[in-house]
């Protein structure tokens, strides 16, 4: 990549006036300057992205980290460092163990209702032809919608009697509740909202996969003697989706983890902590209460969940090259 | 061309199956959208008697859009949604698009550490940086500005990623050339690269734009105005005021907030998908 | 061991055509190869044969039974694909064992874990593994077996596509351009190692390639397709020296084969090219047609006029053992390639004049219409005039 630079810069190129012996040495000295210039420009250039790196990432990483062995109270002028007290704080904090459990039992039930209905939801659309872009929008529709207003509209639905979800129940004798208001199901509920809500997430990347696996294995299949919609399931199907899958699983995951939207406009957290999740606590309490600490120490667990989940994936993304 | 023959046994009885899954699934999937339109267009009277109607016995749309228009400030919450959005993705196109020229074809000392810089900042959650974010907006003086709504996202990690990796596919006798032809660096990532990347540059602008719009952790935090609020805290903050006993103008509200993104969605489903999973799949 | 037959199949891509009206009739133990460019169909129509696609019309028998609307495994027929197909999930041996074990264990017998507890389970599985073990050993693969496809080389993979092909022992054997993912050497010693495959065996082969050098080596018959038509079909030596029409003569050999317009002067004379050639043509005096030349069928002599041709000599290519010369000839617009014994055309230089004899049986005439025009054979009489050769 240097090359072109020495192109380019071959007319002002100072004569050897004193034998071909100095030569090398001029020109070494010009590629040195060469790959200066360029390493100037390329600093130049990826100058303003890199302040504001470190300006609203690297530093706010930081700054949390130290706040969070720190007392200090937002508009406090004074600060002392309390080594791990807050994280004892949090973990001794009935709040923040329902809330983490809360959050595991949610991403424990988002993970697999994303992930069953939306594989069989992309295999029933690859099998036919027809309206596959229709079935592949409707689905995938919730996903980008904005939630703060479908959760809204969900509030609807789940409103205690004029509600569809509860007419529709009392309609067929089913027993109704008070969805949002109850603490057994106020989580079930929006964890079957964060399902909605990812499914066509999902659907989209097993669709991807199911794209990219070879025609020809489907053929020989065929010719093996795997010619039956299961048989083909077990022998290519499956198998091909596995690396993807476990894939989408941490996506799904993560995008779990970082439910907010409902929360914040369904339940608040309610009734008492039944639904409250690790996000809502960490803005509760850093922004609500002001515990700023405590707010900062949650936001470190946060961080240290979601980067191991992060690096797991980047890890399976790694082993996937073998079936290549 | 012979897409899919392993389809193409599919008997008519399976078919018919697969048709109607997907019609009850996709419908299923549709209920809290045209239950929103349903309430939208209905007077207060008819929602809060119980019944299944979708159409409403007496049309009410007109009445509770016009008070979702007037009684909360929808269009300066819209109106923010999109100065806000468009100042975000501007800013981000800006940064990112120079330093991923520089990550992808120039060479020079620090180059894997920055790359590394990158990757880490793809996978921190915004929502951890917030508290900091917060402190750093209020020393600025910038908290209830729209300021303070933008600058977090400045610069983008997925943005300069997703960026280098299309760069890199250019080849480098591309560069080579424009370098002959006497452009400067700067002029080689707006007049070559940019153009040459617009796939990117769609998929990214979606991915952005989608984000911002739908975001309300970050503006909740930043902004107390109405005068400022995006749609989902505008949408929030005209939930709390009626106190959930006026329906008909929240769902009207709800559906406006929501339109925009759906026409454009059905109008570029392709790019859509790409540009909100693309980041996954690569 | 069977024979094929295919009659008058038909296959349509919407609007376009691919394949019409092809028929042909492949012996039990024939290696017949499919020879043609890309997008000529000879893919569609071995993939017909195998039952992944369903022609439009016309018919397919393979060992005299019809087996249209019959599926792939019901047709007694196994297949090697461009890609070789392996499943990357398995290991060479799963591979190899796959068609086995669907056809000779039942769903539930191959269910997981559950199905080793059925009666006959273990005792089928073990004869599945010694016969996919035999059958690996045999094409020297056997060391291979627990390996997965993504840890084997290009010919050890085309080995195991075949040998999956292999174990099953089908009466037909389908190949669809099985040599094209590999580099050039070892392209011809799996060359080698199908011809010897074939022998050993002693089944149908249906081998589809664009390689005119496979066609030619492997095969008892090639037929040549083009534009979704059969055009002949041939032992390779015919298919060269005596092809029926005259896209089957461009389509072989290379360089490819010289192409002339000529006149009918009278009975045995032919214009062209501002000469006149002493060939027995089966045509009226003024009609016009097509003289097809292959290079090697000119020969030089040292001066020009009747029965020769002269041209001025446009470029020279240097093959060794023969040259490859270029002649522009008054009132032809593209030159003529003629192939010469390096030793005896020592002193060629460009922009020298050249005279080039013809050698009258080996010239191809074509009418108008594509179609050859065969000589009456006249018994004891060479029907063209002696032309005294310059180093003979």
């Amino acid at each position: 990549m240097s090359e072109p630079l020495a192109l380019s810069g071959a007319p002002d190129e100072p004569s050897p006036t004193r034998g071909v012996r100095t030569f090398p040495t001029a020109a070494a000295s010009l590629g040195r300057r060469r790959a200066f210039t360029e390493a100037m420009a390329a600093w130049t250039l990826a100058g303003p992205a890199v302040c504001f790196l470190l300006v609203l990432f690297f530093l706010p990483v930081i700054g949390v980290f130290v706040i969070a062995l720190t007392d200090w109270q937002f508009g406090a002028r004074t600060l002392s460092f309390v080594g791990l007290a807050n994280f004892r704080e949090v973990f001794a904090d009935d709040g923040f163990r329902t809330s983490l459990l809360n959050t595991v039992i949610y991403v424990l039930i988002v993970v697999p209702g994303t992930l069953i209905p939306g594989l069989l939801i992309a295999l029933l659309i690859e099998s036919g032809k027809s309206c596959r872009s229709f079935y592949r929008a409707i689905h995938f529709l919730p996903f980008m919608a904005t939630l703060t207003a479908m959760a809204i509209a969900w509030e609807a639905l789940l409103h205690p009697t004029i509600g569809l979800v509860n007419q529709t129940l009392a309609a067929i004798g089913l027993p109704t509740a008070n969805w949002l208001r109850d603490e057994n199901t106020a989580l079930p509920v929006l964890a079957v909202i964060g399902v909605w809500q990812n499914l066509g997430y999902a659907m989209v990347l097993f669709l991807a996969g199911l794209k990219s696996i070879p025609q020809d294995l489907y053929d020989a299949a065929d010719v093996d003697g795997a010619d039956l919609w299961l048989d083909q399931l077990r022998t290519v199907t499956l198998p091909m989706l596995g690396p993807v899958s476990m894939f989408i699983v941490i996506v799904i995951a993560l995008r779990a983890f970082e439910a907010f939207d409902t929360i914040q406009i369904l339940t608040q957290g309610g009734p008492g902590h039944a639904s409250e999740v690790l996000l809502y606590t960490l803005y509760r309490e850093s922004f609500v209460y002001l515990r700023t600490g405590y707010g900062a120490a949650v936001a470190v667990v946060f961080l240290a969940i979601v980067v191991t989940l992060t690096l797991v994936q980047a890890r399976l993304m790694d082993r996937k090259v073998h079936y290549q | 061309m012979s897409a899919n023959t392993h389809s193409h046994r599919l008997l008519p009885p399976a078919a018919i199956l697969r048709q109607a899954v997907l019609l009850v699934t996709g419908a299923l999937i549709l209920v809290p959208f045209v239950w929103m339109v349903s309430l939208s267009i209905k007077p207060p009277g008819e929602i809060f008697r119980t019944s299944f109607s979708f159409w409403p016995a007496q049309f009410y749309g007109v009445e509770n859009y016009t008070r979702a228009l007037t009684q909360a400030p929808l269009p300066r919450y819209m109106g923010n949604g999109l100065i806000v959005c468009a100042m975000i993705l501007a800013l981000q196109i800006f940064v990112c698009a120079p330093c991923a020229y520089a990550l992808a074809k120039l060479r020079f000392p620090g180059r894997d550490l920055l790359f590394g810089m990158v990757l880490i900042g793809l996978l921190l959650p915004h929502q951890v940086l917030s508290l900091p974010l917060f402190i750093l907006a209020y020393q600025l003086g910038i908290l209830n500005t729209y300021a303070a709504l933008i600058f977090p996202y400045v610069v983008s990690p997925f943005g300069i990623f997703l960026f280098r990796q299309f760069f890199k596919t250019i080849p480098d006798d591309v560069v080579h050339a424009a370098r002959l032809d006497g452009l400067s660096e700067i002029a080689i990532v707006w007049k070559i690269m940019v153009p040459m990347a617009l796939p990117a540059v769609i998929a990214f602008s979606i991915f952005s734009v989608v984000g911002h719009w739908n975001d309300l952790f970050w503006p909740l935090i930043a902004v107390r105005d109405q005068s400022l609020m995006p749609p989902p805290l505008g949408i929030m903050a005209f939930k709390n005021e009626e106190a959930g006993n006026d329906y008909g103008p929240l769902m009207a509200a709800s559906t406006l907030v929501v339109v925009p993104l759906v026409i454009a969605f059905l109008a570029a489903q392709r790019w859509f998908v790409e540009g909100l999973t693309g980041g996954a799949v690569k | 061991m069977a024979s094929v037959l295919i009659d008058g199949i038909d296959k349509n891509y919407g609007p376009t055509s691919v394949l019409r009206g092809v028929s042909l009739s492949i012996a039990d133990g024939e290696f017949l190869t499919l020879l043609g460019p890309s997008g000529c169909g000879k893919s569609t129509l071995l993939r017909i044969l195998a039952g992944l696609e369903v022609q439009d019309a016309g018919s397919i028998s393979i060992g005299e039974r019809a087996v249209d609307g019959r599926r792939p495994k019901r047709r007694d027929v196994a297949m090697v694909f461009q890609s070789y197909a392996l499943y990357p999930h398995m290991t060479v041996a799963s591979n190899m064992a796959l068609p086995l074990r669907m056809s000779r264990l039942s769903a539930f017998q191959r269910l997981p874990l559950l199905g080793h507890l059925l009666p006959g389970t273990a005792r089928t599985a073990a004869e599945i593994e010694v016969e996919v073990t035999r059958t690996a050993k045999s094409l020297g693969i056997g060391h291979l077996m627990a390996r997965k496809p993504g840890q084997l080389s290009g010919g050890q993979r085309q080995r195991v596509a075949v040998g999956r092909a292999m174990v099953r022992h089908p009466a037909v054997f389908l190949m669809d351009e099985p040599l094209s993912n590999l580099d050039a050497k070892l392209r011809v010693q799996m060359r080698a190692e199908i011809k010897e495959l074939h022998q050993r065996l002693g089944v149908t082969f249906v081998y589809v390639t664009h390689d005119q050098a496979e066609a030619m080596t492997l095969s008892d018959r090639v037929a040549v397709m083009l534009d979704g038509e059969l055009l002949q079909v041939d032992p390779p030596q015919d298919i060269y020296a005596d092809p029926d029409d005259r896209r089957v003569a461009e389509f072989i050999g290379s360089p490819k084969i010289n192409m002339l317009e000529g006149v009918v002067r009278e009975r045995g004379l032919i214009d062209l090219a501002g000469s006149t050639l002493t060939i027995e043509a089966d045509a009226l005096p003024g009609a016009p047609l097509t003289l097809g030349i292959r290079p090697e069928a000119f020969y030089l002599v040292d001066y020009g006029g009747p029965g020769a041709l002269t041209g001025s000599v446009r470029m020279i290519e240097h093959m060794g053992s023969d040259l490859f010369v270029h002649l522009d000839l008054a009132g032809l617009d593209h030159p003529l390639i003629a192939r010469l014994l390096a030793e005896r055309a020592p002193h060629i230089v460009p922009g020298q004049t050249l005279h080039v004899g013809v050698r009258p049986d080996r010239v191809l005439l074509f009418a108008g219409d594509g179609r050859r025009l065969r000589r009456k054979v006249e018994s004891g009489r060479a029907s063209v005039t002696p032309i005294r050769e310059i180093a003979r």
